[in-house]
């Protein structure tokens, strides 16, 4: 979200009556086994909700006055009832902003996309060249996101987003990502790799260094309020600046996650039981968590900045992400694993990382497509149903 | 255009505004949030008053006529005019036809 740096934060702190705006996942199913998937995700689950489970939502969305919800997955457009409730959520006056790897994004929907007001899009795209890209988001994803981009700005939809998780392999690609937004007339958002997920398998390989991430702040304050970060580099004001935006934490105090089968989460990026508030199929609904979650309220109480209080630039990072500590198995009441001044990395360092939490679900793709074909006794005995076994290859 | 005016941009007292269709305000402890969903853009209203003046802009002639009616003495109303001129700029506000 774009907002002027007004003095509110202490506001914010304490939570709202609503969301500013939420994350909704609406299916664990994906075409695509992303290496980094904070939800990883892949298989639907059976206990999503259903089309009048979601509309209900919708509905106490618009009561409360959301203004927006951010859609994600999975990925959403492969639900068969996806557009109809778009369209249910913008008819109530819910804006939608939703992600995808561009793969139902058609000439035909784009065109209806460029017609709506209240619907924006965001192709995901973690590579500006298909070598870094579809390394970790599989082969051919870089073509998709790149087709789907073509044709909403041949059905001209200016302003749609692009948006990068950055990563060690391509920060140095943040002018050609640029560049890509630029010849679509869309608008770049980067956002930072977290350890959430199957995130968790690979963020000591991908996360940025901290000689890059020095890079990527002095880029950012260079390129301003022209590229969007969804507030999540508030860790690198410890360099001075504060980039544009809230710059907070907003978990559970301005923002959550609603998952696909309905489990209330203080943040995207924080899957697991500890930041879980509550589920929109109990009684009181999703205002009733919103309002009434112990684990919400005691988010929304003054918090201490522990082993970081002492340092000169907590009022700027005021400790960094919870879900990044959370899952590097670091203190929550301690420095973030990429605090600017290096104390995460020492942290990281000292600390023994082989206890720290794994995320409590994993909808990812069992099989791999291995087939193995038992070879025939005699060549009489090849049926032509041949019996195909597939063989789960463990993750 | 010089900074002068970007610090200070103009903005038409007693003019006829409105708040834009397309905009959404929802009431808080604080003032009110906006939105903007043409633009995708949300600003903060960080007083009361300040929300009584932009609700109030459809039903008063003048925005001077807005503020008086909220409240706003002749003292504070640079910076309400100030906060008007912020909300025009990013067509939050917009004169009446």
């Amino acid at each position: 979200m774009t907002v002027a740096p007004l003095p509110l934060i202490e506001q914010f702190q304490y939570g709202l009556d609503a969301p500013i705006c939420l994350t909704w996942e609406l299916t664990y199913a994906c075409n695509l086994s992303c290496v980094h998937c904070l939800s990883s995700s892949g298989r639907r689950d059976p206990r999503e909700l259903s089309t009048a489970e979601c509309k209900a939502v919708i509905d106490e969305l618009e009561r409360m006055q959301v203004f927006y919800v951010n859609i994600g997955g999975g990925e959403p457009t492969v639900r068969s009832d996806f557009w109809e409730l778009v369209d249910y959520a913008t008819e109530h006056r819910v804006g939608v902003k939703f992600s995808t790897n561009g793969v139902k994004i058609t000439p035909e929907v784009a065109r209806r996309l460029a017609g709506s007001d209240y619907v924006d899009v965001q192709i995901s795209l973690d590579g500006a060249t298909p070598e870094v890209n579809d390394a970790v988001r599989g082969r051919g994803s870089y073509d998709t996101a790149l087709r789907a981009m073509q044709h909403l700005s041949d059905a001209g939809f200016p302003g749609f987003k692009i948006s990068v998780v950055m990563t060690r392999e391509n920060v140095g690609q943040l002018d050609a990502f640029k560049a890509i937004a630029d010849r679509y007339d869309a608008q770049l958002r980067i956002t930072r790799l977290r350890p959430s997920g199957r995130g968790a398998d690979v963020w000591d390989d991908l996360h940025v260094t901290a000689a890059q991430q020095r890079e990527l702040y002095d880029w950012l304050v260079a390129n301003g309020e022209h590229v969007l970060t969804g507030d999540s580099f508030f860790h690198l004001a410890g360099y001075g600046d504060a980039l544009p935006g809230l710059n907070l934490c907003g978990a559970g105090r301005v923002v959550c996650l609603i998952d696909p089968v309905g489990d209330v989460y203080a943040c995207p990026f924080a899957i697991h039981e500890n930041f879980l508030a509550g589920n929109v199929r109990s009684p009181g609904g999703f205002a009733g968590v919103w309002r009434t979650s112990e684990l919400f309220a005691s988010l929304r109480s003054p918090q201490t900045g522990g082993a970081c209080t002492s340092c000169s630039a907590y009022d700027a990072c005021r400790g960094g992400c919870m879900a990044a500590k959370f899952f590097t198995g670091l203190p929550l009441d301690g420095p973030d694993p990429e605090c600017v001044k290096g104390h995460g990395a020492t942290a990281l360092a000292s600390t023994d990382r082989t206890g720290a939490p794994r995320p409590a679900l994993d909808h990812s793709h069992r099989l791999l497509p291995v087939t193995v074909r038992s070879a025939p006794a005699k060549a009489c005995d090849e049926s032509p149903l041949a019996r195909e076994l597939s063989v789960a290859v463990a993750r | 255009m010089s900074t002068d005016t970007l610090a200070r941009p103009e903005f038409d007292l007693d003019g006829a505004w409105a708040l834009s269709p397309q905009v959404s305000i929802r009431p808080e402890r604080f003032g009110a949030l906006l939105y903007h969903f043409g633009t995708r853009r949300l600003s903060f209203l960080k007083s009361t008053t300040l929300l009584a003046v932009v609700t109030g802009l459809a039903d008063h002639d003048t925005a001077r006529a807005a503020c008086a009616a909220a409240g706003v003495t002749d003292s504070e109303l640079s910076s309400y005019r100030a906060a008007l001129a912020t909300l025009a700029a990013s067509a939050m506000i917009g004169p009446r036809p």
